[in-house]
């Protein structure tokens, strides 16, 4: 029987919301797929592009970066530069074959632990359903 | 009243009625100095110099279609640290573009200079332009600028620049001076257009007379860029498919060799240093020995593709096309082409155009609380 393809999910969380709402989904005991690797950032507006540029040309199937709603913003407008930046990513990085699915930004805030947990159901059904990330096995220069 | 002059000819060499035309302007007490491309006196090359003293303008020559360095970074040179006097400088359209981004990232001020543009007729690589004046000793600037008003080709031998060849801004806009050489009779005169008031201000010093706006020339303009925007979107196509999955960007930069001419002389790239040239990717031994165990085989020097992605996200929305990536990659990659087709998207994207306008602040250096909400979320 073949293998079912699980792929891995580098998420990018701030700490004040996101974070804590996995957090608080773990407390709570709600299940959620083992495909998310997260990363505990202070908050989405230092999420350097490179990190994710990285991460997909390294073979993760897909980036998630994840904040606070805007107007929670432990830092005041973090989370909004955070958007730009994934928007201009998402325009770069579509016009060399990398899947909408494979980059996604969400808010989610710290009490939202369910939130969180269907976030992260909905990307792994998604991400399974496009196949994996092609840099996982070819030779990247 | 008109914003268009004229300088009457003195003779048969448009070059030499366009030195007397800039000697006048270095010759107000108001300028300083002028930067300008100059035929040097060791071997051909034309390169931009800094010129203080009027009679040395005999070697000026701002139609020869040499670009070996965009002069934006010559005006950071210039000005980034604060210039206490009034200098003017004759620039390509895309150099112009180029520094109104680097005002606008604060490496560069625009009130020191007075902007005298010319129509920009292109220009051959720095490979091709060597090749150019060996066809053409003596009078390369001059065949060149005739065959390209003519709509021939210059030579036969070497095409010029892709990056020119594609331009669909070949006007100076953002000028002071405008010196015009499409659409105008240039036996009849030199025509001038004041663009700025301190353009104006200029012409009227060096007693520039009032002119008619010439009558052909939004008709040939409105054709020039017709054909020029025709071909720069059938690159765009061509591009967008030669690079529409990672493995096939990876053929596209295959001959890369990691050695960051393209960011040196890109005008829109200002860092000091490179991230690239940093301890960031200066890794231990060992994780070269892990990264090749992961898939068996591992390009040395590793990270190619990383580098020119992420400087596409730094400096593509600052892209004004101006070619010189291209120039400098010393294993013909064609940079321009990538760039300008991820940087036509990426400025979209912002409703942003490089070079426009000083008003428009920069997309990354910006941002408003109700936008983009489509790109939130993991809907499809």
């Amino acid at each position: 029987m073949e293998e079912e393809f699980e792929p891995t999910i580098i998420a990018f969380v701030c700490n004040w919301c996101t974070y804590t709402a996995a957090d608080l989904a773990g407390t709570s005991r709600l299940i959620y797929p083992p495909n998310v690797r997260l990363i505990r950032v202070m908050c989405t507006g230092m999420v350097d592009p490179k990190y994710i540029i990285k991460a997909l040309l390294d073979g993760a199937d897909a980036v998630l970066v994840s904040g606070c709603h805007p107007g929670d913003c432990h830092y005041i407008n973090g989370n909004l530069k955070a958007r730009r930046r994934m928007r201009l990513l998402k325009e770069i990085l579509s016009g060399f074959g990398i899947e909408p699915e494979r980059l996604r930004l969400t808010w989610i805030g710290a009490s939202d632990g369910i939130e969180f947990a269907n976030t992260i159901k909905e990307m792994v059904a998604q991400v399974k359903k496009i196949g994996p990330n092609s840099c996982k096995y070819q030779m990247v220069i | 009243m008109t914003d268009w002059y004229k300088i009457d000819r003195q003779g048969d060499d448009l070059l030499t009625d366009i030195r007397q035309f800039l000697k006048s302007v270095l010759e107000l007490d108001s300028i300083r100095a002028l930067l300008v491309p100059s035929r040097l006196p060791m071997k051909n090359n034309v390169m931009p110099a800094l010129i203080s003293r009027p009679e040395l303008l005999d070697e000026a020559d701002p139609l020869a279609p040499a670009f070996a360095v965009n002069s934006a970074k010559n005006l950071s040179r210039l000005t980034r640290k604060g210039l206490d006097a009034n200098i003017a400088a004759v620039l390509r359209p895309c150099e112009i573009r180029a520094h109104v981004e680097l005002v606008k990232l604060h490496q560069s001020a625009s009130e020191p200079v007075v902007i005298i543009g010319l129509d920009c007729l292109g220009a051959f690589s720095n490979r091709s332009y060597q090749a150019f004046i060996q066809e053409n000793e003596g009078a390369a600037s001059e065949a060149f600028c005739k065959a390209r008003l003519a709509g021939a080709e210059p030579s036969n031998t070497v095409e010029i620049s892709s990056a020119c060849q594609m331009c669909e801004q070949p006007i100076p806009e953002g000028a002071d001076i405008t010196l015009a050489l499409y659409g105008v009779k240039l036996d009849e005169g030199l025509f001038l257009q004041a663009r700025t008031e301190r353009g104006r201000e200029i012409l009227d010093k060096i007693g520039a007379k009032g002119a008619k706006a010439p009558e052909e020339r939004d008709q040939v303009l409105k054709q020039l860029i017709k054909d020029r925007t025709e071909r720069r979107d059938q690159v765009f196509e061509e591009t967008a498919s030669a690079v529409n999955t990672i493995k096939k960007l990876s053929e596209y930069l295959a001959g890369c060799v990691n050695c960051y001419n393209c960011r040196v002389a890109c005008p829109a790239c200002y860092c000091r240093e490179c991230v690239f040239t940093t301890d960031v990717f200066d890794h231990e031994p060992l994780q070269y020995l892990q990264w090749t165990e992961r898939k068996g085989v591992l390009k040395m020097p590793t990270d190619t593709v990383f580098y020119h992605i992420t400087r596409l996200v730094h400096m593509s929305t600052a892209c004004v096309g101006c070619g010189q990536c291209s120039n400098a990659c010393p294993n013909d990659i064609p940079l321009t082409e990538l760039f300008r087709t991820v940087a036509h998207r990426t400025q979209a994207a912002f409703d942003y155009q490089a070079g426009r306008s000083q008003d428009e602040p920069p997309p990354l250096l910006v941002f408003k609380e109700e936008e983009f909400s489509e790109i939130v979320g993991v809907g499809s």
